[in-house]
């Protein structure tokens, strides 16, 4: 790959606000994971005024859900899920320090609004390929929710995971404007 | 059946080792007629074998057309989202696990022989107990909730499975599984078209369906659809003409060019690999039909991403 950008977790909005969109990037560092149940559990809490499980500040969730690792492996298969379903929830972790996403396919209007407005980047991992993601996947523990198996909260120690900025700090989105560049009229 | 025949099938039985059960049926004509035993458990595994087998194992028409668009696929992005496909197929496949997280919904069509008799246990739950046994032993993701709106709850071993019998002749069972990922699932549509929407209708609804899904359903997608019968017909046959092989065209010459015709105005979006750009948005369109009423034209498409997971063995 190349011109590869190389961020280390826990990330400063100075760092996210310099990706641009179609940037590879090679993530390294702790990441938490979390998709539609974890995300309304987190939510709710919000919206009754209580503290979170853990601290968004600076931090970069991954819309996931692994397969079960088999003996000797860290993980199972762990690939993007589709990230709209998340959109609903996101604005109000973007407002709490969240730099950034990964997951796979649109986002709304009202995420790409408050990523501009926090400083936060949407990444894309490949949709399936998710033998091949695990293996960026050095260790995992659970943080919370262990009663939503797959879906429960995990941290996620990672080396030179693979996405590509899909959504950059400014708006710039790359499922509008690659798309267009090979549409035939 | 006449008795005449039955010498066959006792023959094969004592060669193969299959078990036949006779029945001697009373009237003016008595005459003894032969149905094929077959063992609940026998169906178990081989629904347990073939879920792994699908989730595990991209077939060989996949694989080689991922592999042919990768050679001609002009947007680099788009070139490098397939190496990663292809590399993560040739890992799962090496190391025996699976393709994608996420293992999908369990779905089985069986062709059951109307001269097979099932012993020893319960069909379905054979069929259900055979996917329990994939899916905890087999390290393949729990996604079913026992209830859709309400509970929502985890059954933690994907069932039920969602089964489809038919009847035919013989004393075969042909059982066909799909693991069905939800990402694309969530993607599919149905419609109830006018009869004069004709094929332009068709091709058009189609068409913006796969479009309009755009990035989300892990693109290149197979397309498949259900034209005709009734709502609920043409749904099952768009699951269905997933189950066709890549490459592998309607016998029917004019639903043949529609499909051809369809794949190309899906690949001039130029969605891409991933969604991010290129030529390779669809690998196949499959189209099956089925006669339908004068007043109507259903149309169902059910999307599938490039993991397209199934598996069929006649027992």
């Amino acid at each position: 790959m190349e011109n590869v950008i190389r961020i280390m977790t826990p990330v400063t909005t100075e760092e996210i606000r310099k990706l641009r969109a179609k940037d590879n990037v090679l993530i390294t560092g702790v990441i938490y994971t979390a998709r539609d149940a974890a995300h309304k559990r987190l939510v709710n809490l919000l919206n009754e005024g209580k503290e979170l499980p853990i601290d968004l500040k600076g931090q970069i969730i991954y819309y996931v859900g692994p397969a079960p690792a088999k003996p000797g492996y860290a993980v199972g298969p762990a690939g993007p899920t589709t990230s709209y379903r998340m959109d609903p929830y996101t604005p109000q972790l973007l407002k709490l320090g969240l730099k950034g996403m990964i997951g796979k396919g649109t986002r709304s209007k009202e995420v790409i609004d408050a990523m501009k407005e926090h400083g936060a980047v949407y990444f894309g991992a490949v949709g399936g390929a998710a033998a091949l993601i695990a293996k960026s996947i050095k260790k995992v523990d659970v943080v919370c929710y262990e009663d939503l198996g797959a879906e429960a909260i995990h941290r996620f120690y990672v080396e030179d995971f693979p996405a590509i900025v899909v959504i950059d700090s400014q708006g710039n989105n790359l499922y509008e404007t690659e798309p267009k560049k090979y549409r035939i009229k | 059946m006449s008795s005449k025949k039955m010498t066959e099938p006792r023959r094969s039985a004592i060669k193969k080792e299959l078990r036949y059960v006779a029945i001697l049926r009373i009237g003016n004509n008595s005459e003894v007629s032969y149905v094929r035993e077959i063992k609940a458990e026998v169906i178990q595994n081989t629904v347990r074998d073939l879920f792994l087998q699908a989730n595990y194992f991209i077939g060989k028409d996949v694989y080689d057309k991922l592999k042919e668009q990768c050679e001609i696929e002009e947007s680099p992005v788009g070139k490098s989202v397939l190496k990663q496909i292809i590399e993560n197929d040739e890992i799962a496949s090496k190391e025996q696990i699976p393709i994608c997280q996420d293992t999908g919904l369990a779905v089985a069509f069986i062709e059951l022989g109307q001269e097979v008799l099932i012993v020893d246990g319960d069909f379905n739950e054979a069929i259900n107990q055979g996917v329990r046994e994939a899916y905890t032993k087999g390290f393949l993701r729990k996604s079913v909730v026992s209830d859709p709106v309400f509970d929502r709850k985890n059954t933690k071993d994907n069932t039920p499975a969602i089964i489809h019998v038919k009847i035919v002749p013989g004393d075969k069972v042909k059982i066909t599984v799909t693991a069905k990922g939800i990402g694309s699932e969530n993607m599919s549509s149905l419609k109830m078209l006018k009869p004069a929407d004709g094929v332009e209708g068709v091709k058009k609804f189609v068409v913006d369906t796969a479009v309009n899904a755009g990035p989300n359903p892990c693109p290149p997608i197979i397309v498949g659809v259900g034209i005709g019968g009734t709502m609920e017909m043409a749904a099952i046959l768009s699951k269905k003409a997933l189950l066709r092989p890549v490459g592998q065209y309607n016998g029917d010459l004019r639903y043949a060019q529609l499909e051809d015709e369809i794949l190309q105005e899906i690949n001039k979006s130029g969605i891409g690999p991933g969604g991010l750009g290129g030529r390779t948005t669809a690998l196949a369109v499959n189209i099956e039909y089925f006669p339908t009423h004068i007043a109507g034209l259903p149309v169902a498409v059910n999307i599938c991403c490039h993991a397209s997971r199934h598996a069929e063995k006649v027992i």
